[in-house]
């Protein structure tokens, strides 16, 4: 059973289940306005990708703006707290409020205070995805080996140099841990707003498609959405492991093969 | 005799939680020894050393410094960055220091020379080996050339061949750079085997109990550890370590 490589169980496990709910609906005559067979969702996949494709784009390119502002505010904050535990003190409470604050709540009033759209959308995702970067940073900035500090102390190392060259590789692995989960959810952050602001035109997003297909009753071009939003999750999954694993793969455990 | 290094003098150590560390250790560390500091565990030996290092301020007393305050400080483990290569972490005090990088690199790697790692340059510390890693923290300590090397039982968690193979390079390396040693230990035989002085400290709180010189002429090897010689300076050292704790 060992050389059975990892990727082969879960496709298996995805085709009988596909295979099931084709059979399924097939044989029991089910209408595609309840449920549509995956062959009809991946046929309307490819007639409507003139309408799917480009609010695809649209919805990756709020979710990377906002992974990237995640990233960039997240680490900014984690460093600001490393250098002063009054700060920390003083700040995360509040980043904890945000944090714990369902984003469903608060979107409309950002939605009706931010004029621009994209940047409303953005705000709503940087919400729900700093966290997890920033709480994870700090306390990898915080666990530096207590020696290595020391060491840093002998050679008279400067706090900018203690930083550089130690606290922040330290906080890599922890960093990368809370990235991860960042990425799933400045999508997450980036589909609830889009509902909130159940906004159409040419600048709408995956969620738009969703909503507007349960009006028309289009089910299998929500499927079809749906299935873009849950490919989306997944690429953005898999390029921040290999980002992590890149990263790692010559000295922390995590990621470092067993037999090197 | 030379002027002293280091001078303590009536130092005192009180931790914040209330522990005396240590109560009253006068000493000198003198150019060009090989000083052991050995006493049971929380006798303050390494107390001393980092208060030495500046890592920690004493309660009382004072602590002088003949020439400007530089040294190489080897930890009980080998204190690697994981994420930097080999030549990357015997760099490092370089780097801070804002050495020039050729310099610095050239001066990096005639230290992993030094301690027979070179050629090791590129690997990553989990690479190696538990007595290779020691090396490159010992290579790390070494590159800046300094006076004093500050060593915290560095080989105890090493297995016994190993530690006999590093206790050998040390001392080689020492006949060689002639630097001051300050090496604390909790191994008698390990001691007499290395030092020119040893100074035995009682615990609770750690005091000076014994200022024994081992008078055994350098290079020594494996013959001295065999010698009646140092079948005698272990037992007077036993001895005075006995003493210590019994009092």
């Amino acid at each position: 059973m060992s050389r059975v490589p990892d990727w082969l169980l879960p496709v298996l496990v995805g085709a009988i289940v596909l295979g099931a709910w084709e059979a399924a609906v097939r044989l029991g005559g089910v209408p595609p306005y309840i449920l549509p067979a995956p062959s009809v969702i991946a046929v309307k996949l490819v007639t409507d990708w003139t309408v799917l494709g480009p609010s695809l784009l649209f919805t990756l390119e709020t979710t990377l703006l906002a992974l990237i502002s995640a990233i960039l505010g997240g680490g900014f904050l984690a460093i600001l707290f490393a250098q002063s535990r009054l700060i920390e003190r003083s700040l995360f409470p509040y980043a904890v409020i945000l944090q714990v604050t369902p984003i469903v709540a608060v979107a409309p009033l950002i939605i009706i205070w931010v004029d621009n759209m994209l940047a409303a959308l953005l705000i709503c995702a940087w919400i729900v995805a700093f966290f997890p970067i920033l709480s994870n940073t700090t306390l990898g900035l915080n666990s530096a080996d207590r020696n290595l500090v020391a060491l840093f102390r002998i050679y008279g190392a400067s706090r900018w140099q203690v930083l550089r060259f130690l606290r922040i590789p330290s906080a890599m692995p922890y960093f990368m841990a809370g990235l991860r989960i960042s990425g799933g959810l400045s999508l997450i952050g980036a589909v609830v707003a889009e509902f909130v602001a159940g906004a159409g035109g040419r600048e709408s997003g995956l969620a738009y498609r969703i909503l507007e297909a349960g009006y028309r009753l289009d089910v299998p071009r929500m499927f079809a959405a749906l299935f873009l939003i849950s490919a989306a999750g997944i690429a953005i999954y898999l390029a921040l492991s290999g980002v992590s694993y890149l990263t790692l793969r010559h000295w922390h455990e995590s990621a470092a093969r067993a037999e090197e | 005799m030379l002027s002293p290094i280091v001078t303590l003098d009536h130092v005192r150590k009180r931790f914040a939680n209330g522990t005396e560390a240590l109560g009253d250790v006068s000493l000198a560390i003198r150019p060009g020894e090989f000083l052991s500091l050995l006493g049971p565990s929380g006798c303050g030996k390494s107390t001393v050393l980092r208060l030495v290092a500046g890592l920690s301020e004493p309660s009382a007393g004072t602590i002088a410094w003949s020439r400007m305050r530089e040294l190489g400080f080897v930890f009980q483990e080998p204190t690697l960055m994981p994420w930097s290569r080999v030549l990357g972490n015997v760099l490092l005090p370089l780097r801070l220091a804002g050495t020039p990088r050729d310099e610095a690199e050239a001066r990096a790697r005639a230290a992993l020379a030094l301690v027979g790692l070179a050629g090791f340059e590129r690997a990553f510390p989990r690479q190696l080996s538990g007595g290779m890693k020691m090396r490159v923290s010992i290579a790390r300590a070494l590159v800046t050339r300094p006076p004093l090397l500050l060593m915290d039982e560095p080989f105890a968690a090493l297995d016994e061949i190993t530690r006999l193979k590093l206790n050998d390079d040390l001392l080689a390396l020492w006949l060689e750079q002639r630097f001051t040693t300050v090496f604390v230990t909790h191994s008698v035989f390990e001691s007499v085997y290395l030092s020119s002085r040893i100074l035995v400290m009682s615990a609770r709180p750690g005091r000076i109990a014994a200022d024994i010189a081992i008078d055994a002429p350098y290079p020594r090897s494996d013959g001295f550890r065999l010698s009646p010689d140092y079948a005698r300076h272990c037992a007077e050292v036993s001895a005075a370590l006995a003493g210590a704790m019994a009092a």
